[in-house]
């Protein structure tokens, strides 16, 4: 069976960001940008599903600006077969990458998605559940095991509390959590593989859909800034200070 | 203009995040309603009926409801939505799971985990790890939203007395079925509502240590809470995971044992009002936020607070 992986690219982990002194967002520009770390969980799994002889085929798709195709190569370098990028400059929000990833669903006819189970940039958790609504999919989200056997998914997912075990049929939505599984670290011959793979590139507009987002952010301001802390010299005084100043024991 | 609220529950109980969901509809004007889809659910709606600013319930009741799975419980809210204006899940595992599915049917955008309602139609949300809040305008119809339960006081629990109107349960669509459910069971309280948190990290250094938190914990009567670090090297359980990806917390006090404050630990945790931190390494990012830092080895320093509590 294919297996569809789409990928984000997104500030790397460990960028703090900085919002814009106009307060149009953050300021993106000459930032280290890398995968989203829950979609690098996602290749990963797709790729094991493809060692272990489940998957077929894996193919990584990214939408967004020209620059995603490093993100691509990158999920390749991992072990996707080939790339898919819906190329737009324009603001992609969740609804919108779940109508360009439906179409890209209808065309390719993968009997599994495996996506991350939110972007660390705008931490909407929302993709891989509107993409299983736009096509009638079942959907296991934040998924900590993964089983594939006789055309269902047994998948096993972090809720509040610990572990639940829903099964899906097959054709499934499937998103990550932490830990899923430990992805690999690419290495140099696969880095030069992945840039001999097929990366096919296409428009919003050869699918059919329309990106324009639907939220309209007003200004992004930096949060409130907790006033200076200090440091107590011992357990007494630390006492002392929780239960005389700040009151909370 | 009427909010609906999905009722969190384990058919049993009603959970607090749908007080705090309940709060944040209240401040959108309007009527609120609370729906309360499961199965055997009848005292979690009597329960939802009381909660203050509640005008009405519905109950949807049927055995597949019971598990929570997201292709019924969306396509319950669906038969429903057509009466609201605004419909608003708990940022919880199980709200996060079947709201985007609602939204996406209902072709509206969804706004995640608001931390404050500006107007009807305007929130606020934190993105990129809490390091920047966004504020956003929907012109959609129909406003799909998740609430982030700690930025939102809870809704008197009693002193309500809504009507409780029983709705037409959804067919069981087949896709997906439920197996089981592995809870971690504990005395102490839950972590996303407790009054205080003691939290370890990688500092605590194996499962065993872990347990010097315990006496710490039942003096503030707090729930335990850890880093990922502490998590992922299996000194605790997923679920008490605090950060970015795990839990957000805001307790009155929360106090960081050996976790150095990793940008996505501090997502979870920084809007708490007090926050100690107990830390080796003076430099540890974790005293930038704290108001309270003590800097030494845990493992006297932790006993020694019991005992000076």
């Amino acid at each position: 069976m294919k297996v569809l992986v789409p990928v984000k690219r997104v500030v790397d982990y460990n960028v703090k960001v900085r919002v814009k002194s106009d307060q149009t967002g953050v300021d993106i520009a000459n930032v280290k940008m890398s995968m989203n770390p829950f979609d690098e969980i996602a290749v990963e799994e797709a790729t094991r599903l493809k060692e272990n002889g489940t998957a077929s085929e894996v193919i990584a798709v990214s939408c967004g600006v020209a620059q995603c195709q490093e993100t691509l190569r990158t999920a390749m370098a991992i072990g996707a077969d080939r790339g898919v990028l819906v190329q737009t400059d324009a603001e992609l929000q969740p609804l919108a990458v779940a109508k360009l990833l439906k179409a890209l669903v209808d065309k390719e006819q993968p009997q599994l998605v495996i996506l991350g189970k939110q972007a660390i940039d705008d931490d909407a958790n929302q993709t891989g559940q509107m993409l299983a609504a736009l096509l009638d999919w079942p959907q296991a989200t934040f998924a900590n095991k993964v089983e594939i056997a006789d055309g269902k998914a047994t998948v096993t997912r972090e809720v509040d509390g610990g572990l639940e075990t829903v099964a899906l049929k097959l054709p499934a939505i499937v998103t990550t959590d932490l830990r899923l599984n430990e992805p690999r670290y690419v290495t140099l011959p696969n880095i030069m593989k992945a840039k001999k793979k097929t990366l096919d590139t296409v428009t919003p507009q050869d699918l059919g859909v329309d990106p324009a987002p639907r939220l309209k952010t007003l200004k992004v301001t930096e949060p409130p800034a907790r006033k200076a802390g200090i440091k107590v010299p011992d357990v007494a005084t630390l006492v002392d200070k929780l239960k005389n100043e700040a009151k909370v024991v | 203009m009427t909010s609906l609220v999905i009722a969190e529950h384990d058919n049993a109980q009603l959970k607090g995040a749908t007080l705090n969901t309940v709060a944040a509809a209240a401040k959108l004007g309007g009527d609120v309603h609370v729906l309360v889809a499961g199965g055997g659910a009848q005292a979690v709606a009597e329960q939802a009926a009381r909660i203050a600013g509640v005008s009405k319930v519905l109950l949807a009741d049927a055995p597949h409801l019971a598990n929570g799975l997201a292709e019924n419980l969306a396509a319950q809210v669906l038969a429903v939505a057509q009466a609201y204006s605004h419909i608003l899940f708990p940022a919880t595992a199980s709200g996060k799971n079947v709201a985007p599915r609602v939204a996406a049917k209902l072709d509206v955008a969804q706004i995640s985990d608001i931390s404050a309602v500006d107007s009807a139609d305007t929130f606020e949300r934190p993105i990129y790890a809490g390091n920047a809040i966004a504020t956003v305008q929907s012109s959609d119809a129909v406003k799909v939203i998740t609430v982030r339960t700690t930025a939102f006081d809870a809704a008197a629990a009693q002193g309500g007395s809504a009507q409780v109107d029983t709705v037409a349960p959804v067919a069981d669509s087949g896709l997906s079925s439920f197996v089981g459910r592995e809870v971690a069971k504990s005395d102490r309280p839950e972590l996303a509502g407790a009054r205080a948190v003691v939290s370890g990290g990688r500092g605590l250094g194996s499962a065993e240590n872990f347990k010097i938190l315990d006496p710490l914990a039942d003096k503030l009567g707090a729930a335990l809470g850890a880093s990922r670090a502490a998590v992922d090297a299996g000194y605790a359980p997923n679920d008490w995971q605090v950060g970015q990806t795990g839990k957000i917390v805001a307790p009155q006090l929360y106090v960081a044992v050996g976790i150095s404050g990793a940008i996505q630990h501090l997502a979870g945790m920084k809007d708490s009002k007090v926050i100690v931190a107990i830390n080796k390494d003076a430099e540890a990012p974790i005293f930038g936020v704290a108001d309270y830092g003590l800097v030494g080895d845990l493992f006297t320093l932790v006993p020694e607070l019991v005992s000076a509590l």
